[in-house]
């Protein structure tokens, strides 16, 4: 048996209801943008296919959203109680994003409640898309806020600490520090491009299962030419990522990596396995990849681990979740390239199965992707609650019975993720979108 | 005014509008479930469902917005009543989270299910239980703070006829504002049984009212005298409260201005809950921290300010064409719309 240790219960709590949390927050700030797509382009065409489209989507999204809201009242509750020593640091120098976030939520949460309820009041359809926007705009500030709180973890700045007492705070420097520009660019992109694949997995299921209503194809394509776009801006942003790894954690670039003496021209390790003397074997070497992500030049300088001290490196399995990432990224730009690329040469096979199956796959590979993203951020980071400044357990709370509160989560996560699931299937399930179409719009002839 | 007094201010403005609405949302929840077993018509269900369905999320930021400003406005809190409350609000988190979700399965998904329903209809009225436990703490004598630790102390708490007459007081009231609305809003749709049922119920609920508020203010002047004392300096605002409360009823009774009745519950809560307040300053845990030495830095004193006011200038609008929309338009509420 091991003791009980609030901080280490802490960790697991807070990583469980984030990782659970995260699923439904992605969804929620990528599925508004594309409800607005598909609107939009109902509008533009006249054509009631994409209209149906987002009124469908928009109907599953509130599961979602209801989910990621109890799961972020969740998450937002339990920094106060699993980290109070942190919170009270952080109430003093981050506390003001945190607080724009929830007018970004109540923004986005009347304008939701608003758009879905409003389908058929106003004469001109541009009225009711109108009213998306500000869900859009909500959603995607929402993470934005929040990521700069990350980010403040990663780089803290903007206070001075002398002997335990914060002077000379800043709110805005702390929330501009230079995590900023890239994590919070890279969440909300990936957030969309995870969004696109969840739809065009749907879609793509539909045509495995033979059916091919032209409905389905529109969604198939207006969710693959999206997430071709997100998926080539997330390869472009990750690079930014890793350079600012290099320049300001380079230790946790280092363990990604397994990059353990600092050198010039260093490749990148994919895969492989780690023995202890830092021998590493069966692993794919890319030569210069390293500097090059790291710097944009083969022939840069890569600080390596062994240049810190133990003490402050992090765990070093946040290689294969760096990897799977990576690989994902790359599997997501290629299948909807592939997508892209067949339809142009080669239309009779655009609905090959394989094709397909390849794009159902994406779905959840992408909201893999995020979770493998953040827990290696998250754990990278590590000893670290404040690089550099406090560490993860002087951060917890030194309350009893957090043991039993996870264990009580656990349940609650486990109730809510399948419920969620029963209800999604039933709702669509039973009201399939052939059906729907026919009774508000009536046959058509280029349905088939 | 200080900015520490200003600060609170805004926050208990907030914790004040989420009582209201809240309470409005778990009691027409519960109702819903009451009405579905003992087979009431269904059309009150319809009616319950119309005001609820575009609002609720709504609702549920009013707590986040209050609970990130205290941390933000008064960090230590996170420190005392974080440490103190994990076990209380942790299962609160867990009550709000079966009935946000519940609430979205049973409306948005494919048909209604009574064990949904039942679940957020239960869950309503124990989320403002659990959660008065916050309250209750703030009072001291239920927590312990010695060398750096802090402890809840159950057996105080749950032996305590303070912390009880709280939880009565706070779901009877759920009940209570919930129904003085829906009867309006019926009124309004032109919902006649409807109608009937909630002014029964809003009837009902009103003695009870009054009789568990008396049991909270016995509780605390046997708990915390010196807060009671505080309490006794501004009795004129708990009497203002007890006349709108009286007009609420006579309004009721007399079937007239619904509209003007419901106005009036929400000021008898609105100067309960100042006076409340109030006189607990400047305490926000008693004998342990008040909120002088709780408060932030001013730099984020201010920037937290100038982002409420930005934040508030975009949300009015938006408040006011979503009550439009929904509240105000009656052709909504009667169901002609949808
Ligand atoms: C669909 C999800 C997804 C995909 C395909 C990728 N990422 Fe990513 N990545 C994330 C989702 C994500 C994330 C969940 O959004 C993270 C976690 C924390 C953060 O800031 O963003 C992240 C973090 C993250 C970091 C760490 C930043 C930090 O700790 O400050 C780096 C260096 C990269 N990514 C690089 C890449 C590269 C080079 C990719 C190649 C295509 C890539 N990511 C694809
Ligand atoms: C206010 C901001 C945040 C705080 C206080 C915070 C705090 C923490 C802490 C203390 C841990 C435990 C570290 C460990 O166990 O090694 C953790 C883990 C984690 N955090 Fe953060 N974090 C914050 C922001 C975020 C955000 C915005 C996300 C994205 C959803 C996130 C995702 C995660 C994940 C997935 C883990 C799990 C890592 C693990 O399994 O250990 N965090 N967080
Ligand atoms: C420590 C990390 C986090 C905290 C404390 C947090 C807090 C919250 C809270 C309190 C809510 C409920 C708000 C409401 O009542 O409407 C929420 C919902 C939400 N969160 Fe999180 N969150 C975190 C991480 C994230 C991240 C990383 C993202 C985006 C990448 C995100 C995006 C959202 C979105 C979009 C919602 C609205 C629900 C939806 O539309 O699905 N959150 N979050």
């Amino acid at each position: 048996m091991i003791d009980y240790d609030p901080a280490t219960y802490s960790r697991i709590l807070t990583g469980l209801t984030l990782g659970f949390h995260i699923i439904f927050a992605s969804i929620g700030v990528g599925v508004p943008l594309m409800i607005a797509l598909a609107e939009w382009t109902g509008l533009r065409k006249r054509d009631p296919h994409y209209t149906l489209l987002a009124r469908r989507w928009a109907r599953g999204f509130v599961i979602t959203v209801a989910v990621g809201v109890v799961t972020g009242t969740s998450i937002g509750l339990q920094l106060s109680l699993l980290w109070p020593n942190f919170m009270e640091l952080a109430g003093q120098t981050i506390s003001l994003p945190l607080f724009m976030e929830t007018f970004a939520f109540f923004f986005e949460a009347i304008f939701l409640g608003i758009y879905l309820y409003t389908w058929d009041r106003f004469k001109s359809g541009w009225r009711h898309f109108l009213l998306v926007i500000p869900v859009v705009i909500g959603a995607s500030l929402s993470a934005f806020f929040i990521t700069t709180v990350n980010s403040f973890m990663n780089q803290p700045q903007g206070f001075e600490l002398v002997n335990g007492v914060l002077t000379d705070i800043n709110p805005l420097v702390a929330m501009f520090n230079p995590a900023t520009p890239t994590k919070t660019a890279h969440v909300i992109i990936t957030c969309y491009l995870a969004s696109a694949f969840v739809l065009g997995a749907i879609a793509a299921t539909k045509m495995i299962r033979g059916n091919r209503h032209a409905y389905h194809k529109k969604a198939l394509h207006l969710t693959m030419v999206s997430a071709f776009v997100f998926a080539a801006s997330t390869a472009a942003i990750g690079d930014l990522s890793g350079k600012y790894l290099a320049e300001y954690q380079p230790e946790k670039l280092a363990a990604a990596e397994w990059h353990f003496e600092t050198e010039e021209q260093a490749p990148l390790i994919v895969g492989g396995f780690l023995a202890d003397n830092q021998e590493v074997t069966g692993a794919l070497e890319i030569p210069y990849a390293l500097s090059i992500l790291a710097h944009s030049n083969p022939n840069e300088e890569v600080i390596g681990l062994n240049e810190f001290p133990e003490s402050d490196t992090p765990p070093l399995y946040i290689h294969y979740l760096f990897d799977g990432m990576v690989g994902i990224g790359i599997y997501l730009l290629a299948i909807s390239f592939m997508y892209l690329l067949i339809r142009r040469i080669k239309p009779a096979w655009q609905y090959n199965k394989w094709l397909m199956r390849g794009i159902v796959a994406g779905g959840p590979l992408g909201i893999l992707a995020i979770e493998f993203g953040w827990v290696f951020a998250e754990v990278g980071r590590q000893p670290w609650i404040l690089h550099q400044i406090m560490r993860t357990p002087e951060g917890a709370t030194t309350a009893e019975h957090v043991d039993i509160m996870l264990y009580l989560f656990i349940a609650l996560y486990i109730a809510l993720g399948v419920t969620a699931t029963v209800v999604l299937r039933r709702m669509f399930k039973e009201n399939p979108a052939a059906h729907e179409l026919e009774q508000r719009y009536g046959d058509r002839r280029d349905d088939k | 005014m200080n900015l520490e007094i200003l600060g609170m201010g805004v926050l208990w403005l907030f914790l004040y509008g989420y009582m209201i609405v809240s309470s409005i949302d778990f009691g027409a929840g519960f109702f819903h479930f009451f009405n579905k077993i003992s087979r009431k018509d269904h059309q009150v269900n319809s009616l319950i469902q119309r005001y609820l369905s575009p609002v609720w999320e709504v609702t549920n930021v009013f707590f986040v917005f209050f609970f990130v400003g205290i941390v933000g406005f008064f960090p230590s809190t996170a420190y005392y009543f974080g440490t103190a409350l994990l076990v209380p609000v942790s299962i609160s988190i867990v009550l709000i989270a079966i009935r946000g979700s519940y609430y979205a399965f049973n409306t948005y998904g494919a048909k209604d299910s009574p064990v949904y329903s039942f679940l957020y209809g239960a869950t309503g009225l124990l989320i403002p239980a659990s959660l008065t436990i916050a309250l209750t703490i703030s009072e001291g004598g239920y927590v312990n703070v010695s060398n750096g630790q802090v402890r809840l102390l159950y057996g105080e708490l749950f032996s305590s006829l303070y912390a009880w007459s709280v939880v009565i007081l706070a779901i009877i009231s759920v009940l209570f504002i919930s129904s003085a609305f829906l009867q309006y809003y019926a009124q309004k749709a032109g919902d006649n049984t409807s109608y009937r049922l909630f002014r029964r119920y809003t009837l009902f609920w009103s003695l009870p009212t009054i009789l568990a508020s008396g049991l909270v203010f016995i509780g605390i002047r046997q708990h915390n005298p010196e807060h009671f004392s505080g309490m006794l300096n501004i009795w004129w605002m708990f009497g203002l409260s007890f006349l709108f409360f009286s007009l609420v009823v006579y309004l009721s009774y007399r079937r007239k201005r619904l509209g003007t009745a419901f106005v009036f519950v929400m000021l008898q809560y609105f100067s309960a809950w100042f006076g409340y307040g109030a006189s607990h300053l400047p305490w926000l845990l008693y004998d342990e921290l008040t909120i002088y030495d709780g408060f932030v830095n001013q730099t984020m004193a201010w920037s937290l300010i100038a982002a409420f006011i930005a934040g508030f200038l975009l949300l009015i609008p938006s408040l006011y064409l979503l009550m439009r929309l929904f509240l105000f338009d009656a052709a909504y509420i009667r169901g002609e719309r949808k």
